[in-house]
This record gives C-alpha cells, structure tokens and sequence, in this order.
C-alpha cells in the first residue's frame, strides 16, 4: 500500500515558513533568536540535521546574514530570520548580496519599532525598511503571507524567486501571521515547482560570471566546483573582477534592475475579492488583509459595494493590480499598522479620480473589521 | 451566514493560556475537522502580565482571525474578568476560575475553582489549564469530549499522560456540578423574559 503523505497540521505561521523553506530545498540556515521570529531557528535547529543540513546559532544578525551569503555561493540555498532590530543589523550584507547576485531568503518577522520596540507586539513597519534599508539604488523582492497556508507557499516561490533571478527575497511576515496558528494540510508528494539556480554548462576556463544573458541573470557555478571567480561588494565587470569604467558600471546597474523588472507579471501575486463592481476599494496586506476581507463582507451584508485587493507582493510594487482598482473605484481605502508606507505607493500611481484614504494604525494592535468598516461610512 | 465562534481564554502569564489556546484549536481543528485560527496576546514578561489566548473556529474558511464579539470567555484571573466581559454577546458564555475571581460582573456565569482543584485534589497546579479545558468541553458543543482528550494527550509532555487525564476529568466533573447549580437561576431568568 501506498504511504499516505498528506498530513493534516496545526501549523504556527513561523511553522509553516519552516515547512515550506524545507519543501523548497533549504539547507542552510544562520541566525539570531528573536520575537517573533525565534519559532523559525528553534524548528530549524531541529528540522535541518535531519535532512543533511546545517542550522548554526551565529553571535549576531550580521555575521548570520555574511553566513547565508557565503553557504549560498558554495551553493546550499539558505534562509535567515530576525525581526525589525536584527533585520537593521542585516542590511549591509543584505547590500552585499544584492551585488554580488547571492540568491538567499530573509524572513522579517515584523514586530512595533523603532529600536527594540514591542518585542511581542504586531506592526507593518519595515515595509520601506525592506525596500530601502540597505543602501544604493537596487531593486529587491519582498512577499508578504497573510494566512498559515500562505506562509508555507510563499516561502517556497520566495527560494524559487531568489534561484531565478540570484538575488535576495526578504519575507515581510507580521507578529499576528508569525504566531498565529491555523490548519494546513501538507501533501509531500504534491507536485510544487522547485527552481534551481542555473549553473553554468561551459568548461571552467570559459565561464564568465556574471556575463548578460536575455533574462538578465547569469549562470552561478557553486565555490568548489573547479569554477575560478572573484566575488566582491565593489562595482564589477563581467568577470567579477572591480571597474570603475562608466561603460561597464551603467550596463551592470541596469542589468541588476532589469533582471527584475522584466518579470514583474511573474513576481506579483496577489488577490482580487469582489473589486469587479466595488465602488470602494480596500488595499491591504498582510494580517491587515483579512481584516479587510471581513470588511468588505460585512459592508456587503449592508447593501456597500465594497471589494478588497490583498498585496502578497509588497516590492516591486503591485502597480498593474492597483491601477485597477483605481480605475474601477471611487474610493480607495489603505489600511496599515504603520504612518502609511504603502498608502503613499498607491497614492503615488494613482493617475484617477479615486480618492485615497489612509487608517494608520501604530498601538501596536491589529486593525480590526470594524475600523475599517468605520472609515467606510465617514468617507462614502 | 456561516457559522462562526469566537473564544478568548485570558488571565495572566505563566497559566497556560496559550497551550490551552492551542489545544483547543488542535481538537477543534484536526480531531473535529473544523476550520480553526489560534491567535494570541501576551507581554514580554515569562510569568505575570496579561496573557491572552484567542480560539475561533468556523465551518468555512475564517477571514478575521481573531476574536471578535465572544461567544465564550475564560477569566483565570480578575483583571481578565474585568477587562473582557463587555466583549461577549449577549448569549455569550462567561467561566471564571473562582479561585481568583471574586467579583462577577454578571448573574449568568459558571464559577469553577480552577486553580483550587488543580492544587487540592491534584495536587499541581499546573494542570490548572487542562481542568478548564475539561469544564469547556463540558459546557459548550464545540468541541467533542474524545476530541479535547486526543489533542491534550498529543500535546502533554511523556509520563503526565494520567495526570492530565484526571485534570480533563475533574474538570468535566465540576462543570456538571456548576451546571446544575446554575439551572435554577437560568431557569428564573427565563421566566422574567417571559412576564
């Protein structure tokens, strides 16, 4: 008889990112304990031996971040995790990263800030700090799980993603997503794309390591494999080696931001619920995004026309999706549990009538159904 | 409308709030098949501070996943008691430990010594936790009594397996108990609505 392989579970957000970081072909894992993402090294130190990994407690977020980078480039995919003070402590390296093409997977576990904050306490506030907190223009990725089921799946197309395009995706999950526990079956003989990074095909002596190609994405050979090449956080050439010859540094930095900006249908994933014939529109992601949902159903229950769009991919930023409902709604509503990180984003794109309301929510509490609901009888 | 229901279990750090959270979403979630999200509130403090513990299950998928107008309520201690009764509905169920809770702000509640049966006839207090659960199964339909007996066993450490077998019991027990005595006072209640 056949092994039956699907199992139900009652899975901790920061669970199912372990599951599905495993699914995905993880190997390597460095960090740092912290609330709220502490469940995801406990799990890790566990699960990784048992699969011929390595889990390593470093003294800190920057030598775990250098960590991940080094295990990546001898060719084990790797994850870190931390929240808002250790992810801070992260962006140098997260930089170092970025340009030298070092596929990883970062976890922010967001809890209040700044400094050391709300330790146990939901917040939304690292969203620019994802986007922008290691310096240098630089494009970057960064999903963003609202339920138990997305954290296991989005952990999995984030590997995929930093595979396909070599460079580092950070996972923006809140404390209540990263604490809270729902049912999710895992079937380990589902058939679920799992990217591989592409490894070079020529002989040694004519690799070129970071050589164009029509993806915008050179092919990595792992440190130990007999390819020679030089990894640096300067500026290179095609050889890896410094330049500081404008004709090789323009089409380097463009190619790190095309390599991800032809791709932008592939890299946004997100959800329409009821926008078609909304008159108001609530932009939301993560725990956020189901109270939004709710929102929405409540309002409908009342005669509203309300629908609700959810962002799984914070950056780059969701702009077709949004533009949408921009053009079909009247009133857009962005509830967030920070001053307004995304609002400003939609705000930004917006080239319609529709008006733009913010809920900017920083009690270190989740915006509730009913606030939502609130803001829709003040503004319509 | 589906069906929805929404539990907070609440008292203060260290009573095993959020182990209770988590078993009770397991039975509910796993061994009774239902849709079940367990969230929870607690401060940076291992013991003391205010601890919460949310269970809300559904037959369809739950968008909000933390508690709303409650349908039950569980106060280990006094603050809890006080900070949230105004959450229920107004079918609402309201359990206090009495051990702690002195002051019920409201007649239609069940008072069970919790922490009292757990420290004299079981003599830990730890199991304080597990002797609610039982009372909970008890007084609600929504968990099955095999249910809450498959999740506390799967989750208690090896070797406490009777302990806490007689914990759910003697929590079952004293629910029969604060149910009978409760039925005359619904009982007059129901009467006054009627007049």
């Amino acid at each position: 008889m056949k092994k039956k392989t699907k199992k139900e579970l009652l899975l901790q957000g920061n669970e199912a990112i372990v599951e599905g970081a495993l699914r995905a072909g993880c190997r390597f894992f460095a960090g740092y304990p912290i609330t709220p993402a502490t469940e995801i090294s406990e799990l890790l130190s566990v699960r990784l031996p048992q699969v011929d990994g390595t889990f390593i407690q470093m003294e800190d977020e920057i030598a775990s971040m250098g960590a991940i980078i080094g295990a990546s480039l001898a060719g084990a995919k790797s994850m870190t995790a931390t929240s808002g003070p250790g992810f801070s402590l992260m962006q140098e390296n997260l930089g170092y990263a970025v340009i030298a093409e070092v596929p990883c997977v970062i976890v922010d576990a967001m809890r209040g800030g700044p400094s050391t904050g709300l330790p146990t306490f939901p917040s939304q506030s690292d969203v620019m700090q994802a986007r922008w907190g290691t310096h240098g223009d630089h494009p970057i990725i960064v999903l963003c799980p609202s339920t138990v089921r997305e954290c296991y799946d989005i952990t999995i197309r984030a590997f995929n993603m930093a595979e396909k395009f070599r460079t580092p995706v950070i996972i923006l999950v809140d404390e209540v997503v990263a604490h809270m526990r729902e049912k999710i079956s895992i079937d380990e003989d589902e058939d679920i794309e799992i990217f591989n990074r592409v490894k070079p095909t020529v002989p040694p002596e004519w690799y070129i390591p970071y050589e164009d190609t029509p993806r915008g994405v050179p092919a990595m050979a792992n440190f130990g494999d007999g390819y020679r090449y030089h990894v640096t956080g300067l500026t290179h050439d095609i050889r890896g080696f410094p330049t500081s010859r404008p004709d090789e540094i323009d089409p380097f930095i463009r190619r790190l931001f095309r390599k991800i900006s032809q791709h932008f249908a592939e890299l946004h994933m997100g959800e329409f619920f009821e926008t078609d014939d909304a008159e108001i529109t609530i932009i939301a992601y993560g725990c956020v995004a189901r109270s939004a949902k709710r929102a929405a159903r409540d309002a409908r229950e009342r005669g509203l026309k309300v629908g609700a769009l959810k962002l799984n991919t914070i950056w780059p930023f969701m702009r077709t999706p949004v533009e949408k409902v921009l053009q079909t709604s009247k009133i857009i509503i962005v509830p967030e549990m920070n001053m307004g990180q995304i609002s400003r984003e939609v705000k930004r794109v917006n080239k319609t009538d529709a008006k733009v309301f913010t809920i900017n929510k920083v009690d270190g509490t989740i915006i509730t159904p009913e606030e939502i609901l609130r803001k829709i009888k003040e503004v319509r | 409308m589906s069906f929805r229901y929404d539990i907070r279990l609440s008292g203060s750090g260290g009573q095993g709030l959020i182990l209770m959270g988590i078993i009770l979403a397991e039975a509910i979630g796993i061994y009774d098949g239902k849709f079940v999200s367990q969230t929870q509130s607690y401060g940076p403090e291992a013991r003391g501070g205010s601890s919460k513990a949310e269970v809300v299950l559904s037959d369809t998928e739950i968008d909000y996943p933390k508690a709303m107008s409650l349908d039950l309520l569980l106060a280990m201690n006094q603050k809890s008691c006080d900070d949230y009764y105004m959450d229920l509905k107004n079918d609402g169920i309201l359990i206090v430990d009495s051990t702690f809770v002195n002051q019920v702000p409201i007649q239609k509640a069940f008072r069970i010594p919790f922490t009292r049966i757990a420290r004299e006839n079981l003599k830990r207090e730890m199991v304080a936790n597990i002797v609610a659960l039982g009372a909970i199964a008890k007084l609600t339909t929504i968990v099955t009594p095999k249910a809450i007996e498959a999740a506390v066993m799967a989750r208690v450490p090896k070797g406490t397996e009777k302990l806490n077998r007689d914990a759910l019991k003697a929590g079952m027990n004293a629910a029969m108990k604060a149910q009978k005595a409760s039925v005359p006072q619904m009982l007059s209640e129901r009467v006054d609505e009627d007049t």
